[in-house]
């Protein structure tokens, strides 16, 4: 295939949908369907002519503004979500009412969710910009804007090291949590011998309040396909796996079926584009291992075993999957190759900060107003986040800290809202970036209680092969329980603080080593919490 | 790979386990199937049991100690049949900072059952899930494979009640569960 026929390809499918006058566009991602758009989309279909030439409803992905679900928005074929009318907490019964507005100038008030405020207009989207807009389960909504045109240019006009060079250029940096430089990765990979390499992408998101890649599978997986299979011509690979988590049944059923329609197209499989590159993905169930996110644990878990991980070096670039070469990047790193293959690095370079460059998906969730999917340019304050785009507390509270990270992150008090989000910034405050989970708490939340929380998780999802974090975690947990019961005085808090610096410096992988992070995090700025609590 | 055993025979006349043996075959039976294979045996049957796990080691040619390794390893996996109706908690950061702790005590205390078990009468199980990914509408559950968020633990417990009068989920019949251990 020619990219001439790709486009051509697009534009007749644009024109096809162009002959409708309105597209209603239902959410069916999964926090909006747990809400009820499934009976929400029927209720509109059933009030449309199968084959009108007016009005059409579609299911779409992840409009971002979960907690005013179910979304339903109206708006002529091929607009942006921003461009169109919104509507939240619609109900089956108010479908008539939408259908009925069709074509008037004001949109139904008790329903409208306006789309030029902050929460919208304040965000930049590039992984999440045909979120919303096009039905995940249709191949010709993502060929009709623009979906794999990428991978055929970088297939016929590109050389592998030409990619590489603009993921280089691009400054993108591993979305996971790592911020390991993505052009360096696949460098390595591409510099390995062997007939055979592996892709996996790493979509086992298991950062307790954090959504971003669920979201991107279930809203456009093809993103996320097309990625991989660039990634797999640049460093030489011809086989991939997608190992993603089995509690999210709506993003593999949307995985699937998306693998299978780009099989069919002729965009997986063997000489893809009419070129002599071949690639397939398969699909891998997690079964519910916290640890498996760590990379070798992930691999071992590919392979059929026990989700433990190994000691590094040897890393995966070099021996992975059955020994072979392998890269690994997370689902939103690949949603991120098709827009700068097909921008250019030099694009992508120029947002976002001097050492981390784009933008980056968060979840927001907890103590706040706008709670859901956001993407902004790295760098953005978090202030600006969380008053601005997240609409602050309910009630007009004040946050008392922000924890981004999951378990191996930390909390960021209010002191230091002003900070701008990016990879160096974070880790400054003794919190890290992590996968995009960003959950706001207000007065109310007590941070002691908040590290022991966080400490069960890492006791409970250890996997047991080494001590110090086995038995680590345990300890910790133990003395958080007696401190949080104001049951234990000064020399259990020294002890945990040095079993802190004991887990972190002697764990094996990644779990046990950022354990600590939520104690030493809340310890450097909520000191007075752990010590009123103390007995001597 | 090795072919040299005869696979073994499917453990009964269940036609269950031909979706089970249709795993491992499109996988060449080999080893790296068995997560797999057991997600697809627990999909079938809803739990795994010892005569489920015999049978994959001897299909797939690897130690039994190393299937009942991955089986206890990964939280997904039951040894133990379901009650007829679930209950998963969702104990994620976002829906802990929004009280699902008093939805579990809640549980706790009207159906006398701990998170991870089932109520004697063989009615209701209940679990925790690390995050279900519906942070916006925390504290959520999953009742019976359908998620119901921003709860109080009044409305999680009469939802539960509404259940136990409606009829049990289009499940399994009692006689073509698995056998049980020997």
């Amino acid at each position: 295939m020619h990219l001439d026929d790709l486009a051509e390809q697009a534009a007749t499918i644009r024109a096809r949908d162009a002959e409708t006058a309105h597209e209603i566009r239902v959410c069916m991602a999964a926090s909006c369907q747990s809400s009820g758009s499934g009976q929400v989309l029927d209720a509109l279909r059933a009030g449309v002519e199968p084959q009108s030439s007016s009005c059409r409803v579609k299911g779409v992905g992840c409009m971002g503004l979960c907690s005013a679900g179910p979304l339903v928005a109206v708006a002529a074929p091929g607009d942006t979500l921003n461009a169109s009318r919104l509507y939240r907490d619609v109900t089956p019964a108010d479908a008539p009412a939408i259908l009925d507005n069709l074509g008037k100038p004001d949109p139904i008030e008790r329903l409208h969710c306006p789309t030029d405020q902050p929460f919208f207009t304040a965000q930049h989207r590039i992984v999440l910009e045909h979120s919303g807009q096009i039905d995940p389960d249709s191949l010709d909504d993502a060929i009709a804007v623009g979906g794999y045109s990428a991978l055929v240019h970088a297939l016929t006009e590109l050389t592998p090291g030409e990619v590489i060079r603009e993921i280089t250029t691009s400054g993108l940096r591993g979305r996971g949590g790592g911020g390991y430089p993505t052009g360096l990765k696949w460098s390595t990979v591409a510099k390995m011998p062997g007939p055979q390499k592996y892709i996996v992408c790493n979509a086992d998101e298991g950062d307790p309040g954090a959504f971003m890649d669920r979201a991107v599978l279930e809203s456009d997986p093809h993103r996320v396909i097309e990625g991989m299979a660039i990634a797999a011509y640049a460093v030489g690979a011809s086989k991939g796996y997608v190992y993603v988590r089995a509690e999210y049944p709506l993003a593999v059923e949307r995985l699937t079926n998306a693998i299978r329609k780009a099989k069919r197209a002729g965009f997986l499989g063997s000489q893809i584009a009419d070129t002599q590159f071949s690639f397939e993905i398969e699909l891998r169930l997690g079964a519910g291992a916290f640890v498996c996110g760590e990379e070798t644990a992930l691999m071992a878990s590919i392979q059929g075993l026990r989700g433990q991980p190994r000691p590094r070096p040897p890393y995966p670039a070099e021996a992975g999957l059955w020994g072979c070469p392998t890269l690994i990047n997370n689902v939103e790193t690949f949603a991120n190759i098709a827009p700068i293959v097909r921008e250019g690095g030099a694009w992508f370079a120029a947002l976002g900060t001097e050492g981390s460059k784009g933008t980056k998906v968060f979840a927001l969730a907890g103590t706040i107003v706008n709670t859901g999917l956001i993407e902004v340019p790295m760098g953005t304050r978090l202030a600006h986040i969380i008053e601005v785009i997240g609409g602050g507390i309910p009630g007009g509270g004040r946050v008392k800290a922000v924890q981004t990270g999951g378990p191996s992150g930390g909390c960021i008090p209010r002191a230091h809202l002003d900070t701008p989000v990016d990879y160096d910034s974070l880790k400054g405050l003794g919190t890290i970036m992590g996968s995009g989970g960003m959950i706001v708490m207000d007065e109310r939340s007590s941070m002691v209680d908040v590290a022991r929380y966080f400490m069960e998780f890492c006791m409970t999802e250890s996997c047991g092969k080494c001590v110090p974090c086995r038995t680590g975690t345990q300890q910790m947990h133990a003395l958080l329980e007696r401190i949080a019961a104001a049951e234990a005085g000064r020399a259990e808090l020294a002890l945990l603080e040095e079993l802190c610096e004991v887990v972190q410096a002697t764990s094996l992988c990644g779990l046990g080593q950022t354990a600590p992070n939520p104690v030493l995090s809340t310890l450097r700025y909520f000191r007075d919490e752990y010590e009123s609590r103390l007995v001597d | 790979m090795s072919l040299h055993r005869p696979k073994p025979a499917l453990p009964s006349d269940d036609t269950r386990w031909k979706l089970v043996n249709a795993t491992m075959r499109r996988n060449g039976y080999a080893d790296h199937a068995l997560i797999e294979t057991l997600h697809s045996i627990q999909n079938a049957f809803g739990y795994l049991d010892e005569t489920a796990l015999r049978f994959v080691a001897a299909a797939l040619d690897v130690p039994l100690s190393k299937v009942f390794g991955v089986a206890t390893f990964y939280h997904l996996f039951r040894l133990k049949p379901k009650g007829r109706h679930t209950c998963v908690v969702c104990t994620g950061t976002a829906c802990y900072i929004k009280g699902a702790g008093v939805l579990v005590d809640a549980l706790r205390a009207h159906h006398q059952v701990e998170p991870g078990e089932t109520t004697a009468d063989g009615a209701l199980s209940v679990l925790t899930a690390r995050c279900v990914g519906a942070c916006g509408l925390a504290p959520a559950a999953v009742v019976d494979g359908e998620v119901v968020g921003k709860l109080a633990p009044e409305a999680l417990l009469a939802r539960l009640d509404r259940l136990d009068a409606a009829p049990a989920p289009p499940g399994l019949p009692a006689s073509s569960r698995p056998r049980a251990p020997a």
